[in-house]
C-alpha cells in the first residue's frame, strides 16, 4: 500500500462501503451525548421504531446546562425551569435505551470532552462523534473524532455509521519548540491567526513537529480542540509514548493482554514517513508571544506584545468591514496596544482549558496575589469532577481562593453562557474559551481568548499584560 | 423529510462574513428538547433590540429596523444570500431549523462551514456554493429596490435570475437525491445493515477492546 497519513488510516481502518457517489459508510466506535443536542435525536428513534444500533458504544453527561454552584442539589439545583427539563430528558433517555451516563451528581460528571479523555472512554485509532463541534479534542489521542449535527446523532444511534467524504490531509508542521510561558494554546490561536477561520475547511489537520511531540497530552487537546475554529472538522495528533503514558490505567482503557495487543496496534497511528499532504503550512513556534484575540472571531488574534491591526492592514476579501465590525463591537480601536485593554471578569474554563495543566499553569501566576480590585469577578471552572478533586488535593483551589477568585463546579459554565455565568453588556472577559462570537458569552460581552497563564495574568493587572514578564524560569512552555 | 421541488422565492442579502451559528440561533434558545419553535428566533441579537430570552412573546419584541431581514422588501424571503465561511461554529442543528422555520429553503453562499453545510441536506435546506463573483452580481441585484425573485431548479442544477439568465451549481450525487427524493439517509444507510454487520464483527476481532467496555 503506497504511504499514508495517520488520517488515511483511521479512515481505511473504519471504512464500511465506500459508494459509487463518492460518499462512504464510516463505522463509529465512540459516541458521547450531552443533554443539548440529544433529545430531538432520541425522540427521532422513537417516532420512527427504531433502537439503538450498538448500546455499548455511547455514553453521555450533562455539562452545557449545568449550574456550577449548589451542586450538591443535583438536578433540583438548576433554578431555570427549561434547562432543567433538558437535563433530566436526558437521564430519562439514558434510562430507557440503557446508555452509560454520568450524571449531575456522578464524581466523574463533567465536559463531555475532558470526561472521555480521562476515563478512557475515548481511545487512540477509534472514531469518535459527539454532538458537539469540539469534539476534535479527542484527535489529541490519535483518534478521528469529529462534531456532528443532532440528525447525524440520530443517524449513528440507528446505524452505529456515518456518511461521509473524505476530507483531505493538511499538516500543521511546528518549528522549533515553544518559548517558557507560551503553551498549546497560544500556538492554537496563532494557527487560526495564519490560516484563518475557514483556513482548514474540508480538510482533516495534523498537527506534527517537535513543539507538538513536546507537549503533553493535556496541550494536545487543546490544540485539537481549537481546529473546529480553524475550519477543521477534524484535527489529530501522531500517537507516540506520551500518548500510551496518558492511555494507560484509566478507567476504561484496556488492560493486561488487551492493552499489549491494542499498543501494538496504536504504535502504528503516525502519517508513514513519506505520506503525501494536499495541503502544508509551517508556523514557527519558537517565534511565538502569547496571543489575545481582539475581535468576534478566533482568526482576529495577536500577540501580547503587538499593536491591534491598522484597517489597512485587512487583506482578505471583505475582512476590512468585519474588522470594522469587530471592533465596534468590541469598542476598540484600530492600532490600539493590546495592553491597554481592560478586563472586567475572568473565565479559567471550558473544554478547551479546564484540564489540571491548566489549573496548574493558571495557578502558578496567581500564587501569592490578588485579583485587580477592578476587576469584577474572576472564576475556575475545572473541567470534570475529577480535574476538580485533584485541584484540590494539589491545594491549587486554596490558591485561586485566596486571590480572590471564586472556586466551582465542573461544567462549559460561561464558555457559552448556557446557564447562570454571563458577561454583562459591554463587558470584557480575559477567557480561555474557544469563542469570542457577540454575544457568545452574554449578550453584548466582549471575550478576548487567551491561555490559562495570560487569563491569570489579566486577572491580577486588570488589564491584559505579557504573563513571561510576571513568572520568571518557573513559567514553563507545553 | 419533504421532497424538494422547484419554486421560485425572494432574495434576502446579508451582507456579512463567517456568519457563526451563535448569531443565527443564540445559545439561550438551545434549551428547548424539540426540533421546533426556533423560527422567531433566527439572527435573534440582531433582530431586536431587546436581549431575547425563550420565554418572551415575539410580538412584544422590539423589532431592530436596520437589520436587513426585518426591511419590507425582504418579507416573505425564501432564499438567505450569505458571503463566506456561513455557519461557522457549533454543531447546532438548531441553526438549520430556525433558518427552514423562518421560511428559508436555500441559502447561497461563496462557502459553508462544514458541520452546517450538512446539517442543511439532514432538514430539506440546499445550501449552493457559487463563485464570489457571481454572489456580488446577486448581492447588487438583491439590494436594489425591488429586490430579486430567483427560480431554484435543483434537478437541473442551476438558478434563473428573472431576465432569464441561468447560474449553474455544483451538488453532492447522495445529497441531491435524498433531498429531491425527500429521503430518510437512516432509512437509506440500513439498507447496508448487512455490510455494517459484516464489517463489526471484523472489527471487534481486530480491536477486541473497543467493545462491551461500557457498561
Ligand atoms: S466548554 Fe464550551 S465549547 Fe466546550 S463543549 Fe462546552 S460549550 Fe462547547
Amino acid at each position: 500500500m503506497s504511504a499514508r497519513t495517520l488520517y488515511d488510516k483511521l479512515w481505511d481502518a473504519h471504512l464500511v462501503k465506500q459508494r459509487d457517489d463518492g460518499t462512504a459508510l464510516i463505522y463509529i466506535d465512540r459516541h458521547l451525548l450531552h443533554e443539548v443536542t440529544s433529545p430531538q435525536a432520541f425522540e427521532g428513534l422513537r417516532l420512527a421504531g427504531r433502537s439503538p444500533w450498538r448500546i455499548d458504544s455511547n455514553i453521555a453527561t450533562p455539562d452545557h446546562n449545568v449550574p456550577t454552584t449548589r451542586r450538591a442539589d443535583g438536578i433540583a439545583g438548576i433554578s431555570d425551569p427549561i434547562a432543567r427539563i433538558q437535563v433530566e430528558t436526558l437521564d430519562d433517555n439514558c434510562r430507557e435505551f440503557g446508555i452509560l451516563e454520568f450524571p449531575i451528581l456522578d464524581a466523574r460528571q463533567g465536559i463531555v470532552h475532558v470526561v472521555g479523555p480521562e476515563q478512557g472512554v475515548t481511545l487512540p485509532g477509534m472514531t469518535v462523534v459527539c454532538g458537539d463541534s469540539h469534539t476534535s479534542t479527542h484527535g489529541a489521542l490519535a483518534a478521528l473524532a469529529h462534531g456532528i449535527g443532532t440528525s447525524e446523532v440520530e443517524h449513528v444511534l440507528a446505524t452505529q455509521c456515518l456518511i461521509q467524504r473524505k476530507a483531505k490531509n493538511m499538516r500543521i508542521m511546528t518549528l522549533g519548540h515553544l518559548p517558557p510561558g507560551v503553551t498549546a494554546k497560544d500556538l492554537a490561536l496563532a494557527i487560526i491567526g495564519r490560516i484563518g477561520t475557514a483556513g482548514g475547511t474540508g480538510y482533516t489537520l495534523e498537527f506534527a513537529g517537535p513543539a507538538v511531540q513536546a507537549l503533553s497530552m493535556e496541550g494536545r487537546m487543546t490544540l485539537c480542540n481549537m481546529s473546529i475554529e480553524a475550519g477543521a472538522r477534524a484535527g489529530v495528533v501522531a500517537c507516540d509514548e506520551t500518548t500510551l503514558d496518558y492511555v494507560r490505567g484509566r478507567p476504561y482503557a484496556p488492560a493486561g493482554a488487551l492493552w499489549e495487543q491494542a499498543v501494538a496496534q496504536w504504535r502504528e497511528l503516525v502519517s508513514d514517513a513519506d505520506a503525501r499532504f494536499d495541503a502544508e503550512v509551517e508556523i514557527d513556534a519558537a517565534a511565538l508571544a502569547p496571543q489575545v484575540s481582539w475581535g468576534t472571531s478566533p482568526e482576529m488574534v495577536v500577540g501580547i506584545d503587538e499593536r491591534i491591526p491598522e484597517l489597512s492592514a485587512a487583506q482578505r476579501p471583505g475582512q476590512r468591514d468585519n474588522w470594522e465590525a469587530a471592533l465596534r463591537y468590541m469598542g476598540l480601536e484600530p492600532g490600539m496596544a493590546v495592553t491597554d485593554i481592560g478586563v472586567d471578569r475572568v473565565f479559567i474554563g471550558s473544554c478547551t482549558n479546564s484540564r489540571i495543566e491548566d489549573l496548574r499553569q493558571a495557578a502558578a501566576v496567581v500564587k501569592g496575589r490578588k485579583v485587580a480590585g477592578s476587576v469584577l469577578q474572576a472564576m475556575v471552572v475545572p473541567g470534570s469532577g475529577p480535574v476538580k478533586l485533584q485541584a484540590e488535593e494539589e491545594g491549587l483551589h486554596e490558591i485561586f481562593l485566596a486571590a480572590g477568585f471564586e472556586w466551582r463546579d465542573p461544567g462549559c459554565s460561561m464558555c457559552l453562557a448556557m446557564n447562570a455565568d454571563r458577561l454583562g453588556p459591554g463587558e470584557h472577559c480575559a477567557s480561555t474559551s474557544n469563542r469570542n462570537f457577540e454575544g457568545r458569552q452574554g449578550h453584548g460581552g466582549r471575550t478576548h481568548l487567551v491561555s490559562p497563564a495570560m487569563a491569570a495574568a489579566a486577572a491580577v493587572a486588570g488589564h491584559f499584560t505579557d504573563v513571561r514578564e510576571m513568572v520568571s524560569a518557573s513559567g514553563g512552555g507545553a | 423529510m419533504k421532497a424538494f421541488e422547484t419554486f421560485r422565492g425572494r432574495v434576502a442579502p446579508l451582507d456579512r462574513a463567517n456568519v457563526d451559528t451563535d448569531q443565527i440561533i443564540p445559545k439561550q434558545f438551545l434549551k428547548s428538547i424539540r426540533r421546533t419553535g426556533f423560527g422567531d428566533n433566527l439572527f435573534d441579537g440582531w433582530r431586536y433590540l431587546d436581549e431575547g430570552d425563550p420565554g418572551k412573546n415575539p410580538n412584544e419584541r422590539q423589532i431592530n429596523p436596520d437589520f436587513v431581514l426585518n426591511a419590507p422588501r425582504y418579507q416573505g424571503a425564501s432564499i438567505l444570500l450569505a458571503r463566506a465561511n456561513f455557519g461557522c461554529g457549533s454543531s447546532r442543528e438548531h441553526a438549520v431549523w430556525a433558518l427552514e422555520e423562518y421560511g428559508f429553503r436555500v441559502v447561497v453562499a461563496p462557502s459553508f462551514a462544514d458541520i452546517f453545510f450538512s446539517n442543511c441536506f439532514k432538514n430539506g435546506v440546499l445550501p449552493i456554493v457559487l463563485n464570489e463573483k457571481n454572489i456580488d452580481e446577486l448581492f447588487d441585484l438583491a439590494n436594489a429596490d425591488d429586490g430579486l425573485e430567483l427560480t431554484v431548479d435543483l434537478a437541473a442544477q442551476r438558478l434563473v435570475l428573472p431576465s432569464g439568465a441561468e447560474i449553474p451549481f455544483d451538488v453532492d450525487p447522495f445529497r441531491k437525491r435524498c433531498l429531491l427524493e425527500g429521503l430518510d439517509d437512516i432509512g437509506v444507510t440500513l439498507t447496508d445493515a448487512d455490510a455494517i454487520r459484516v464489517f463489526e464483527a471484523r472489527h471487534r476481532e481486530r480491536c477486541p477492546w473497543l467493545f462491551d467496555a461500557l457498561r
